[in-house]
């Protein structure tokens, strides 16, 4: 023997490697879960993996000390070597993982996976889910910029919500009396050793049992699961058509993160790193906060909940879906794992999807804030200026100055929190268009205070000429159309 | 005493072995420390749930800084901050004034989920731009999701200057 191979020998006989490898990842899988639709939970591993070697990187330099944080951020931007690029590809590594990591487990609900044996593996994967997302939360805050600092804030207000504990946990998760230096500090010690150390442990935890329970075969429409027959199918396929998984069930899982780990430095190198978006100064009031992408659907939602529902949903919503997820393997552990036959399944996902899909294009474009800078910045547009009367006109400088235009639009720019106004003299009559100023109504607030009776006379002008040229403008049916006589 | 090997496991049940009694006191001993250990750990880490006495006047500036009939943006330093604060505990608020010494000093907090409002004195609207949320001059509630009017600090008088009582964020279940 070569001495190489001495020394390979004198360490096996100490560490039982070779032991060790048949029973991880030189184990028995069926030859059917050599799948392109089953390479996502170690996708997923690896972008953790990735986000922990940049982290540590960035832990290097980043100091997370309130006074601090955004300079060494912009240092890192800036001046450290690569810094912008180590950044970029921990900003687009989060996004991957919290996206393969849903498809993982799209994938499982779809294929069954997480009935008998499996109940388990599935219960540690969704308190994975949650742990991810608690990474996502806390490493959103430390970017400790304007968007980090007011979303805090927001998750601040919601734990104020809960009855009796609300006071409780505000200020145990802010650490102090307001969000200071020490909500950073408890915030970068959760992201960096408590969250951490609990998904380690958890994926440790979900290793063990996709081993102890086996990767499940592929799923085919008719054969069931049942408690009494499965463990004998199982083995079955196992002497049958078993492979060691590594090297024949494991090249898909290689040749896919390896996809994964060109995507996200392509992603880093073209996109670059998320901000820090502005110094987190409180007094800078003329601040828009929005959150990272995958929290927008949510932001949507407490944008659009009727205000009388949502401290019940804030309180019940979590614990209802966390509770169905948790519970899914004893609410459906047997029979039917092909989605080709779980049209309930399918549909879920679909429908769920779907909701996210569309509150998230609408967190996106977020129409129901006001634009804060219409009413100076976004001008009338000229035609509705052309051949106005004096009175008109000065309704066009009321609607402008007024802040009309924070929330409605003409000609398509300005806000739009409330209706276009470009129709709005066929819609409503001029009766109806001076009570809506002067009360208000629907989502608008009432003007009555702040416009003297001139002014209102003047907008209402204004906005009866806002018309197509050929239609007339709305009248009151007890109005003759043409003058009598 | 010598032991012999095999005497030690045909001992009773109701026999109390040397092992079997520093097992037990292991398990006590163990226990306690644990607990001395414990309570500490949960006194620093909860200490917040303790010690909560974030209450105090805090001034923010000259009576006559604030025309009648006007809102303006007014800052503090919030006196209950860790040295190496920074920015983060300087906190803006909306005083308005009425007629005379009569006031009203509103957060800058949503009442919806805290984001910052931003008065617009043309309109005399305070507008949040987050959820769209909408108040009027008073600070009561306009439109939009907020389930209440704006939170307003008690304030007083002192020497022409006026002082908010202060030092904590608002939420809805401890509005200031």
């Amino acid at each position: 023997m070569s001495r190489m191979q001495t020394a390979a020998v004198w360490v096996d006989q100490r560490l039982h490697l070779t032991k060790l490898f048949e029973s991880t990842a030189g184990h028995r899988v069926p030859a059917s879960a050599h799948s392109w639709w089953y390479v996502l939970g170690s996708a997923t591993l690896t972008c953790f993996i990735i986000q922990i070697v940049t982290g540590i990187c960035l832990s290097f330099v980043y100091v997370p000390s309130a006074s601090q944080a955004f300079t060494s951020l912009e240092y890192l931007n800036y001046e450290q070597p690569v810094g912008w690029f180590i950044r970029a590809v921990h900003d687009h590594g989060s996004n991957f993982m919290i996206g393969l990591m849903t498809l993982h487990m799209v994938q499982t609900f779809l294929f069954g996976a997480y009935k008998y044996p499996r109940e388990m593996t599935w219960i540690v994967g969704v308190l994975l889910f949650l742990s991810v997302i608690g990474m996502a939360f806390t490493g959103q805050v430390l970017r400790w910029d304007q968007d980090a600092y007011w979303g805090l804030g927001i998750g601040i207000a919601m734990m104020g919500r809960f009855p009796l504990i609300g006071p409780d946990l505000v200020h145990l998760v802010l650490a102090g009396p307001i969000i200071g230096a020490e909500t950073l500090s408890r915030f970068f010690t959760l992201h960096v050793f408590v969250v951490p150390g609990l998904v380690i442990a958890l994926i440790a935890l979900h290793l063990r049992l996709v081993l102890t329970a086996g990767i499940s075969e592929y799923p085919e429409p008719g054969k069931l699961v049942d408690k009494a027959t499965y463990p004998q199918r199982y083995k079955e396929i196992l002497d049958r058509e078993g492979v060691p998984f590594y090297p024949k069930a494991i090249s898909k899982d290689m040749i896919f993160s390896a996809l994964v780990i060109v995507a996200i430095l392509a992603c880093a190198a073209i996109f670059g790193p998320k901000g820090p978006n502005g110094v987190p100064d409180p007094t800078l009031i003329h601040t828009v906060p929005r959150p990272d992408f995958f929290f927008l659907s949510l932001f949507a939602v407490f944008a659009l909940l009727p205000p009388y529902m949502e401290t019940f949903l804030i309180l019940t919503a979590p614990v209802v879906g966390i509770a169905i997820l948790l519970l899914l393997p004893f609410l459906s552990g047997t029979g039917e794992r092909s989605y080709i036959r779980r049209p309930v399944a399918i549909l879920s996902i679909v429908m769920i999807f779907l909701t996210l899909g569309v509150l998230t294009y609408l967190g996106e474009s977020s129409p129901w804030s006001p634009h804060m800078d219409a009413w100076s910045g976004v001008p009338t547009p000229v035609q509705y200026v052309k051949g106005r009367s004096p009175l008109e006109l000065q309704g066009a400088v009321l609607i402008q100055a007024k802040q009309c235009r924070n929330c409605h639009s003409l000609d398509g720019t300005g806000g739009k929190r409330g209706p276009d106004l470009t129709g709005v003299a066929n819609r409503l009559t001029e009766d109806q268009l001076i009570r809506q100023v002067l009360q208000g109504g629907g989502n608008m607030p009432a003007y009555g205070k702040h416009l003297k009776p001139a002014e209102v006379t003047a907008l209402v002008a204004f906005m009866r000429t806002l018309h197509p040229q050929l239609e007339p403008p709305a009248r009151n049916s007890q109005v003759p159309a043409t003058p009598k006589g | 005493m010598a032991e012999v090997p095999g005497e030690q496991q045909s001992a009773s049940d109701a026999e109390m072995t040397r092992r079997g009694f520093m097992f037990r006191f292991g398990l006590l001993f163990n226990t306690v420390a644990a607990g001395l250990m414990a309570l500490p750990i949960i006194g620093y880490v909860a200490s917040t749930l303790i010690y909560r006495d974030w209450q105090q006047w805090i001034e923010l500036g000259k009576v006559d800084r604030f025309p009648e009939g006007q809102t303006r943006l007014a800052t503090y330093r919030n006196p209950f901050h860790v040295p190496w604060s920074g920015k983060v505990a300087e906190l803006p608020c909306w005083v308005r004034r009425t007629t005379g010494d009569k006031f009203q000093v509103f957060a800058i907090n949503c009442t919806h989920l805290g984001c910052p409002v931003r008065w617009f004195s043309e309109s005399g609207l305070f507008m949040c731009p987050c959820h769209g949320g909408v108040y009027y001059e008073d600070g009561s509630r306009a439109s939009g999701p907020p389930p209440r009017g704006l939170y307003e600090y008690e304030y007083k008088i002192k020497d022409g200057k006026l002082l908010v009582k202060g030092g904590q964020i608002p939420t809805l279940s401890e509005p200031v």
